[in-house]
Formats: structure tokens, sequence, C-alpha cells
């Protein structure tokens, strides 16, 4: 039967998915039409939110989006009845229609392979893609050993920021002795502007459970924790149903598939603290502490959760695994760089025309995703910087668009690879206010624990704070570079150590901008409200009283058919006059 | 302290696995936050001092120790809200509901409190309110939706 499915993810719900899959099923029911209506988790165009994919038995799909209320009726009578697609709404389908179809056809996906095709709330649908072929084909036909060995061949490094190579990870856990041993799945995201790891848990949370068991196969360990954030409820409202319904089969458990392997998965909740994906902080909040990261070495592969040896992954590197397992070592590999093999994800977000996922294979350019798959540009503006790796990471201007994405090439500009958060920066975007963003929430985020970062960073922040209210000093910038360093070559844990970036990549590509905050005290971007100045360019007014009548603090005068004036020391900045007059009569400055 | 008590204490924690965080999350969801009384039941229960359970209570950002309104309204200043002018945001919802972010509306209806991505960052600028999101948000559809929440609650 063709069925109708609605992407019911976070972003999707948000864009009101919820009703739009109510009215279907009201509509199907009241019309008896023969078509099923069904949900998925997020396909990756989040831009385009609510989406409603219809697929036939002969697999035929088509993606309309944005979808809502209204459209349903005609959506129901043109394509389901008359069998004709409405062309105007399409976005994508798998015979080269649909106006976004550049978007998911550049795609390579491994990670997000079953995201918005599968019902993630169903076991069935993820077996009928091949799901949990690769823990059997592990416990049936490969040694721990021979398994891990494959991760290694495969290249496949850890996604959560460090890269460290997954296979060499679990080899050390798996040499390290211990009558007890963890699995753990670092689903923390704590990076601003990331949500990758949220629709991989809501979208396909079985491909998680799956590679966290052959990792715990791999290393001889029979228990795992998944660490999610509370701020995703819906990723741990189906993690939990993806648990009971493997626990149901037998899949977790004692004896898993019948071998001689036992593996249980408990889900913790995170409390709200970025420093807590930090590996040895999330361990310690697992065991109901502080989270305050500790010195490594010992590496939690030697001591790790309640002091025994711990392995732990990220969510879309435990995702990546069944499909190696199944796949192949060379065919991950054959995806990739020298150095960095397979895909990775990325979230688009900002001034982008679309924000959402994309997997591609490491090794295409930044221009290729902003451009090629992203479409450039919100608004016509102009692309001024990308911002790569969140608070550890750094802005990587528009003359570097060229820059492939691999772990080493990114890090070369300053940047990191981080867990994949990109957000677009246009030319109304200040940097100088974007380091002043990142430098207050580490500064909030800094557990305390050492010096450099706890005050460090704060001194940064008022640094900066300073000069995006015009109050800056030349030597200031010394004072930045000299104290990003000290904080970089100090600090305890990687909340520290890359706190810096944000300022450091800024001040080396956008140096311009700072100088103009101090010396002439100016934005460039017009962002920092304390630089800009709003007046009334009197040749333009025509006295239509607009811009008085929305002023909220009623700082402007003037009478109807006059020049209007603004009153400087009353006004607030809001922009309330700038967006309304319709003259352009209010000048920006 | 004899050393029958330490391991008594001690067993309460192994055997209760790190429960201290659950603990307190479902003290905070039953009671909307962390009453001096719940660090009392959780100390009794598992023989965590009360100074380590204060200290874990107070380093996450998500416990609160004051009550909080019947509506929490979340609002994102993560990366890609900030750049979507999430601050003007924060100021149409404290302007509408007259009080500061991190306050609670004396009827105990509202409260704000900002947080870091919401992870619906391609809606930017997002808010939640309890459980639900709202995105691609301007200064006056957040309004509407903040009254609609009120006008539910008969204000
Ligand atoms: C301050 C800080 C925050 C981190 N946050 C995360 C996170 O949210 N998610 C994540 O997977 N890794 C995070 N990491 C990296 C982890 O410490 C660890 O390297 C990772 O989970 C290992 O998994 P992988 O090898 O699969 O990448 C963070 C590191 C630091 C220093
Ligand atoms: S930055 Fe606001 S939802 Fe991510």
């Amino acid at each position: 039967m063709t069925r109708a499915i609605v992407g019911l993810s976070t972003c999707g719900v948000a864009a009101g998915a919820e009703a739009v899959l109510a009215t279907l099923k009201e509509r199907v029911d009241a019309q008896t039409l023969d078509l099923q209506v069904g949900f998925t988790g997020c396909i990756g165009m989040c831009y385009r939110e609510p989406l409603v994919e219809i697929r036939t038995d002969s697999g035929e799909r088509f993606i309309y989006g944005p979808m809502n209320e209204k459209r349903i009726d005609r959506l129901l009578s043109q394509h389901i009845q008359e069998g004709k697609p409405i062309e105007e709404w399409l976005v994508w389908t798998n015979n080269g229609l649909g106006s976004d179809r550049e978007f998911l056809n550049h795609q390579v996906r491994i990670v997000l392979r079953n995201c918005g095709l599968i019902n993630p709330e169903s076991i069935s649908d993820y077996i009928a893609q091949e799901g949990y072929k690769a823990i059997q084909k592990a416990l049936k036909e490969l040694t721990p050993d021979a398994l891990i060995g494959i991760m290694i061949d495969s290249g496949l490094r850890g996604r959560g920021g460090a890269g460290f190579p997954t296979g060499m990870k679990w080899r050390f856990t798996r040499l390290s002795a211990g009558p007890r041993k963890f699995i753990i799945c670092n689903a923390d995201e704590g990076d601003p502007g990331a949500f990758m790891d949220r629709s991989v848990l809501e979208g396909d949370p079985h491909s998680v459970l799956e590679g966290m068991l052959i990792a715990g196969y791999a290393i001889g360990a029979h228990e795992g924790y998944i660490y999610v954030r509370a701020e995703y409820p819906k990723a741990i409202e189906r993690l939990k149903i993806a648990i009971r319904q493997a626990e149901e089969k037998g899949f977790l458990g004692n004896n898993v598939f019948g071998a001689d392997f036992s593996f249980g998965i408990k889900i913790k909740e995170g409390a709200g603290a970025f420093v807590c994906g930090e590996e040895t902080a999330l361990m310690k909040s697992i065991e109901g502490k502080r989270g305050m990261p500790r010195i490594r070495p010992p590496f939690p592969a030697v001591k790790g959760l309640w002091d025994s040896p711990t392995s732990i992954n990220n969510v879309e590197t435990f995702a990546n695994v069944p499909w190696i397992v199944t796949n192949g070592a060379a065919a991950f590999s054959h995806y990739g760089t020298e150095r960095s093999k397979g895909t990775k994800v990325f979230a688009l977000a900002g001034k982008i025309n679309r924000g959402g996922l994309v997997e591609v294979p490491m090794g295409v350019t930044i221009r290729d995703i902003v451009y090629n798959i992203c479409s450039g540009i919100k608004d016509n503006r102009r692309f001024k910087a990308v911002q790569i790796g969140g608070p550890s990471g750094g802005c990587v201007p528009i003359q570097l668009q060229d820059t492939i994405i691999d772990y080493d090439s990114i890090s070369r500009t300053g940047a990191i690879m981080g867990s994949g958060g990109m957000v677009v920066m246009d030319e109304t975007t200040c940097m100088v206010d974007v380091a002043r963003f990142f430098l207050d929430f580490t500064q909030r985020e800094s557990c305390g624990k050492c010096t450099f970062c706890r005050i460090g960073t704060r001194r940064m922040l008022e640094i900066l704070t300073r000069i995006t209210e015009g109050k800056g000093e030349l030597g200031d910038l010394d004072l930045l570079d000299d104290l990003a360093q000290k904080i970089k070559d100090n600090s305890l844990c990687g909340l520290g150590q890359t706190a810096p970036n944000p300022v450091l990549t800024t001040l080396k590509y956008f140096r311009g901008e700072y100088e103009a905050h101090i010396l002439s005290r100016k934005c460039p971007a017009h962002h920092c409200t304390a630089l800009i100045i709003f007046s009334v360019i009197a040749a333009l007014c025509d006295g239509c009283t607009a811009c008085a009548r929305i002023c909220p603090v009623k700082c402007i005068s003037g009478t109807k058919g006059e020049v209007h004036v603004i009153h400087q020391n009353l006004c607030t900045k809001c922009g309330e006059c700038y967006r309304v007059c319709p003259r352009d009569a209010i000048l920006k400055d | 302290m004899d050393e029958r008590q330490f391991n008594f204490r001690r067993m309460h924690y192994e055997g209760a696995e790190g429960a201290l965080i659950p603990l307190l999350q479902k003290a905070q969801e039953e009671m909307g936050y962390i009453p001096i009384e719940a660090i009392q039941m959780i100390y009794e229960r598992t023989g965590i001092p009360p100074s380590e359970i204060y200290g874990v209570a107070t380093f996450y950002a998500q416990f609160r120790l004051k009550p909080v309104g019947k509506y929490i309204v979340r609002v994102c200043h993560g990366t890609a809200c900030h750049v979507a002018n999430a601050k003007s945001i924060t100021d149409a919802i404290c302007d509408t509901l007259n009080i500061a972010s991190g306050e609670t509306t004396p009827d105990r209806l509202f409260t704000i409190e900002t947080v870091s991505c919401l992870g619906c960052c391609s809606l930017a600028p997002v808010i939640m309110i309890n459980e639900q999101t709202f995105g691609n948000l301007t200064t006056s559809s957040v309004k509407k939706v903040i009254k609609r929440y009120m006008k539910e609650n008969g204000k």
C-alpha cells in the first residue's frame, strides 16, 4: 500500500509536523483512502519542515515541503487519487525531480542511512534495513581481535571532536585487564549549533545500540551507558523505546543472539553542563558527582567509569560501526582523504539558505557544502565566515572556503572539526561579538577546577565586552593574544585548552574589525549597539510619523509632514524605526 | 567513624551506582525544584552527605533550588540563535511577562531561563516551553505564543 510519511523529529514538530500528521490521519480515515499514514525521523532538510513523503510499493519516493494542514487536501486528491505529483511543492524525488534535489543528491549517507527512511520507533523497520545483521555477523564469524582489526583498517576516527582512531581505542580497552568493563556512548552534544547526534538518536536509535553492542563484544564489556543531555526529550523517549524493543527480542540482555555474550544498556540523563561532554567529567557525572575533568593519563581505557576500563565514543561514531562491519573496512575507507576516512555529518545553521543535516565524504570543500548543497547565503547577502567546531573551534573566513574537510586541514585554519556544527555568518555578523559570545559561553561553563580556565576566560570576556562597548584600547589585542596562549598551554582539559580558539581565529582573520571597534569606535557589521547611531536623513524623510509611532521609548519627535528627529540621549538602538521606515530615511551608522 | 558504619555508607554508594543525579532529577520532576527537604530525604536514603548533594545540585544548570512557574520558557542563546538575534526574543518575552530572565512571574505561571542550544539550530531563533519547541520566531510571533499560554490559563 502507498504510504504517507511525516517527518517527526524535534525540528519537524517545532515547525508543526504533529498537526500535519493529525490532519492526514483524519482525512485518510474520513475518505477511507488506500493510504497508510506513518512517521519517520529527521530527513535533514530542517529548513523545509514539515515534510511529508509519499512512498509507493514500487519504491518511488516523493518528498513534499513545507507542508501544512491546508495543503493536505490537495495532496490527497491530486497525488493520491489522481496520481499526479504536485511539482511546485516537491523538494526531492528518487527519480530526479524536486526543487531542492541537489541537497540530498550531493550527499553520501552512511551515518544517516536510515534517518528519514524508517520509523525510529519500530525495530522491524530497522531490521528490514539489514539492522542487527552486523552484530550477528560479528558474533558468528569474527573474533574480537578480528573485529578490532576491521575497525582499525576502516580508518574510522572518533566523531566527538578529537578524532582519535576508534579501533585503537577499542584495542587499548580490550588489552586493559579488569573484571568489569564499560562502553559509554557520549550523547551530550554540548556544542551549541550542532544537532547531528540528536537527529541520529531521534531518527535511527537502533543503529547506535547496535554499534554499542559490537563495541561491547570487541572489548569484552557487558554494560553500556548512553549519556544524553536532558534538553533532548524526544531522543531520550525514542532511545527508551528502542532499548525496550531490543530487550524483548533478546538483542540486549543475556546471551545475545544465543551467543556467549551478554550486554545491557542504561540511559543516563545529563543535567546541563557543557563540560560533562569531556570524557572524564562525563564519567564523574555518571557516578553521581560534580562533573569535573581530571588529568589524563590514566586514560578511560585504563581507568574509566568506577575505575574500570572504559571505551567512550560519540553517537555518530557508533552509528558508523554496524555499516562498517556489514560492508567491510575497504568500503568505508574508499571515502575520504589520506588521514580522514569515511563521511562526516555537518549541522548547518545560521545565515544559510538550507539549514539542516548534511553528510558528505571527507575531502569535499567548505564551498561545496555552503554553495552546492546548501544553496548559499540567505537574502543574497555576502558570505563572511563559517564557524566550525563550536566553542572549541574557530571562524574560517571566506578566503579559505576552498579548504577541504578533514581533521588536519580544518585544524590548520585554527578551527577544529569538533562535532561538526557549522554556523554560517554573513556581513551583518560582527566577529568581535561572535568571539565575545563564545567566551561568555566557555567562561560560564568552566567547571572552575583550574585557574587559567576559570579566571583567564573571565578576563578575556571582560576585554571583549569592553571592545564591543566601544571602550577598548589598542593594547587589548596583545593582551588577548597573550592570555589566549597561556590559557591554551596551562588548562587541564579540552575546554580550557580550546576556549581561546574563537578569539585567536577572529583576531587572525578579522583583525580589522577589532581595530575598527577600538580605533574608530565603529562596528563594521552594524551589530554592536553601543557603536551604532540611528539618525534621520532629512532629505528623504517625508514626516509620515511611522518611526515616531513605533519607537518604544518615544525618543523620536516631529509633526506630520515634517522631518523627524531622533533624540540620541534616549535612544535604546532597538532599530524599530529603521525597520518600519517606508522611505529608508533612517541612517544606521 | 567505625568501620562498619563506613562500609555501610560505601555499600549504599556502590549499590546505588550513581543514583544521586537521577534522584535529584526525580525530585525536581515531582516538585519542580529541589527543596531542602528533598536533600535531607536523599541523604537519609543514600547516606551521601548533604554537603555533597548540595555540591552536585549547584554544579548542574538543570537543578533549581527555588520554586518555578508552571511553564518554563527556555530561550535558546546558542550560536545559531545568537546570530539570529536571540536577545530580541528574550527581550520580547521579558517585556510580555514583565520579569527578567531567570525570574518567575508572581502568579507562578512562567519562569524564563536561557539555555545554550536546543538542537533545532536550523529553525533559529528557538524557544522551548516545557517540552514543546517553537522555531523561526520573531519578536511579534513569540509574544503571540506567550499570550496564548496566558489565555489558556485565564490571564
Ligand atoms: C569541553 C569538552 C566537551 C566535549 N563535548 C563532547 C560532546 O558533547 N560529545 C562528544 O561526543 N564528545 C565530546 N567531547 C569529546 C570527548 O571528551 C571524547 O573525546 C569523545 O566523546 C570520544 O568519542 P569519539 O572517540 O567517538 O570521538 C568533549 C570534549 C571536551 C573537552
Ligand atoms: S543554537 Fe539555538 S537551537 Fe541550536
